[in-house]
């Protein structure tokens, strides 16, 4: 018998408690994810630390996803918390190129909660899963006693069945890939910012909150086996996505700033704030990774529905530099866009 | 969009490279004095296209790496208070002081928050008569006459639970410090644009004449540095040495005088100390005696603290221009933004930080 040993986590950096900048998608929420998330549930379904997971049962590939949605406000310019739990887990679900179908919703209350505000939000949960096609088909609630939660917070789980034999998976990518990305970066991120903090701006900015069950359907009729890999660029934005991909898959990627789309007003919040577009959360975008051969075909297709008019092709894949991600800036010099340890945070001046 | 595109241009900047490379005929040292030209320096690689002549050097114009451990100390000290609520800019709640930064604070249960601009923290004060609202006020001329405008409504107010905790630094004296130690290297300046739309640039002139550098004054996209680079070139290589304004958009020669006045209403010139470098004479503001009602410092009675720097960390060389990063031997291994020894690594302007995030390994 092989002896038998404990091991133990490996130390999270230097903080002996959780911080906010452990769930801003950079360095730190990767440090607590592997060295204690991964560590004690190990297995190899988690260990491609995918948005999802696909499992198989009796023949039929399902793919299970779960999130959490905290966001203050609630209600911000293009949305609320209530559509965006529904969008955001059945986006995920698609981004294993699996047919969402159903979502457990569970919603944890706030004493004195207003019931109207809560109305709103259940009626745009509904009206969003009719849009993305799934059945809400089972749930929970909670109450808490005031002051120990934020008004409201969503838990919804997304299951999904995989309608091809292959894999789409961070794994999957390959040297040479063309990167794909369907549309103008930051506009969540900055939508709920600006609300947030009372910022106004000359032009509105709304979040591009949606679902992308429809564009990963024609990514896929268009790219088929070519498509190696996606996701949606939420929290940690475009950067935290390329570098997941080029550590899982243990590939440089490159991409070029003038292909990278931002909106005027979006790139002018940012330039006042101090803030990169490439790390602002987004919420009706994807990132895809395709075989070079098929990324004209794929890029048409995304650029033929409605939430894809504006994606481009931003990067490739290189054999060299795993795990770095590098941008050729407009002047024709290069950088390496890194994660960031934690919160991207405005600056003094 | 106006303003913005015209100044990423990549054609009028490779026009402008061009015409720097014709014009340099030797090496020029040319030191570059606000982190947040650095910053944009380093992340769209201009460093990388210049003439191979030019060599950049990042000054101590980052408002926090220069903000002194001990001040940050007394930042967490006061926020650690379970009366108060420390209101700050965002970038300086990761700075770590001597064991522990803001946001360690607020997770252990201090009321600290992010505002965007000190007004903000006046109206939480109001809104919390009951809590003592601190207001963390650092930076260089750009942010001071916000801080006075935040000072001057509390008092008009009223308010008797509003104060700001000082560390406000002066960039000229810093320019003259870094002319007439003996180790300079720096041949021309690029002034901050932000410090001069407040200050204007009268107060250049006579460091240009005195120390015969050029100075211009510059802005903060490819293009502006560019330019600016390329109007300093050209005095270096012609031996002249004035005042000149790349900036134009935005900088008028006697600055923006209102917030001046607003600036001498509220404060008064003192010395201070730069994280890095030490005292500087007549660096600094600190509030005039009629508002000391309103210094933090004072109303806490904190004192004064003792702190130690670590010995390796050699971010007052970067900041004096006399090193660069990745020639300090703890840059990229004890020394990252997760784990950072000073405060130019920390800062996401400081010179450390943006040579980790964006040139630390080369790319071809």
């Amino acid at each position: 018998m092989s002896e038998f040993s404990l091991q133990c986590p490996l130390p999270i950096t230097q903080h002996d408690t959780i911080q906010l900048g452990h769930g801003s998608g950079g360095k730190m929420m990767n440090d607590l994810i592997g060295k204690l998330f991964l560590w004690a549930f190990d297995n190899p379904y988690l260990n491609k630390l995918d948005d999802q997971a696909v499992v198989e049962i009796n023949g039929v590939r399902l793919a299970i996803s779960t999130d959490s949605f905290v966001v203050d406000p609630i209600f911000f310019p293009g949305g609320n918390i209530g559509e965006l739990a529904v969008y955001g887990t059945v986006n995920d679900v698609c981004m294993s190129g699996g047919r969402p179908l159903f979502l457990a919703a569970s919603v944890i209350l706030e004493e004195g909660f207003p019931l109207a505000d809560l109305r709103q939000v259940v009626e745009s949960m509904a009206a969003a899963a009719r849009r993305a096609g799934v059945l809400i088909v089972t749930g929970d609630t909670k109450v808490v006693n005031k002051g120990k939660g934020d008004k409201i917070f969503i838990n919804t789980t997304g299951l999904g069945v995989l309608e091809h034999p292959w894999q789409i998976s961070a794994g999957q990518i390959q040297p040479g890939d063309a990167v794909l990305l369907s549309g103008s970066l930051g506009d969540h991120g900055i939508a709920i910012l600006s609300r947030r903090e009372g910022l106004a701006f000359e032009t509105p900015i709304t979040s591009d909150t949606a679902p992308l069950h429809e564009l990963v359907a024609a990514v896929l009729q268009a790219g088929g086996q070519a498509v190696h890999a996606l996701r949606d660029p939420t929290r940690g934005g475009l950067a935290a996505t390329l570098n997941e991909f080029a550590a899982t898959a243990r590939v440089g990627i490159r991409v070029r700033e003038d292909r990278i789309p931002v909106k005027p007003a979006v790139a002018g919040a940012c330039e006042i704030l101090g803030l990169d577009p490439l790390y602002i959360a987004n919420e009706g975008k994807l990132v895809a990774v395709v075989a070079a051969a098929k990324a004209e075909a794929v890029l048409h297709a995304l650029q033929a529905h409605p939430l894809g008019r504006e994606a481009a092709l931003i990067g490739e894949v290189m054999a060299g530099s795993p795990g770095l991600v590098t941008m050729q800036t407009r002047l024709g010099a290069w950088r390496i866009v890194d994660l960031l340890v934690g919160e991207q945070l405005p600056r003094i001046c | 969009m106006k303003y913005l595109d015209e100044y990423r241009n990549p054609e009028i900047a490779r026009h402008l490279v061009q015409e720097i490379r014709g014009l340099t005929t030797r090496p020029w040292v040319i030191m570059e004095v606000c982190g947040g030209q650095t910053h944009s320096i380093i992340k769209n690689g201009i460093d990388q296209i210049l003439p191979k002549e030019i060599e950049l050097v990042h000054g101590p114009g980052c408002p926090v790496c220069v903000t002194p451990l001990e001040q940050i100390d007394k930042a967490l000290a006061i926020a650690s208070r379970p009366e108060v609520i420390f209101t700050s800019f965002g970038d300086m709640l990761r700075v770590p002081g001597s064991r522990q930064d803001l946001f360690m604070v607020k997770s252990a249960g201090g009321d600290v928050r992010v505002v965007y601009s000190p007004l903000d923290a006046v109206k939480i004060a109001r809104e919390n008569p009951h809590k003592q609202v601190v207001f963390f006020a650092v930076g260089f001329e750009t942010t001071a006459p916000n801080n006075a405008m935040a000072v001057w409504q509390a008092h008009r107010e009223g308010l008797r639970n509003f104060s700001i905790l000082v560390s406000h630094v002066l960039v000229p004296p810093a320019m003259r410090a870094l002319l007439a130690s003996p180790h300079n290297r720096v041949q021309g300046y690029l002034a901050a644009g932000h410090v001069c739309t407040v200050m204007g640039w009268e107060e250049y002139e006579p460091i240009a004449a005195q120390y015969r550098v050029p100075i211009v004054v510059t802005g903060f996209e490819p293009v502006d540095i560019l330019e600016g680079v390329l109007l300093t070139v050209r005095q270096l290589e012609r031996g002249e040495a004035r005042v000149e304004n790349q900036y134009a958009r935005v900088v008028r020669r006697e600055g923006n005088r209102p917030a001046q006045e607003l600036i001498r209403k509220v404060f008064e010139i003192a010395p201070r100390k730069w994280r890095g470098i030490g005292e500087i004479p007549a660096s600094g503001l600190r509030l005039r005696p009629e508002f000391r009602d309103y210094d933090a410092e004072t109303i806490f009675a904190l004192g004064e603290l003792h702190v130690e720097e670590p010995a390796i960390c050699i971010s007052g060389l970067v900041l004096q221009g006399l090193k660069k990063p990745n020639e300090c031997a703890a840059f990229g291994k004890q020394c990252t933004p997760q784990t950072p020894l000073g405060a130019t690594m920390v800062s996401s302007e400081g010179a450390c930080a943006a040579y980790f995030a964006y040139q630390r390994r080369r790319v071809e």
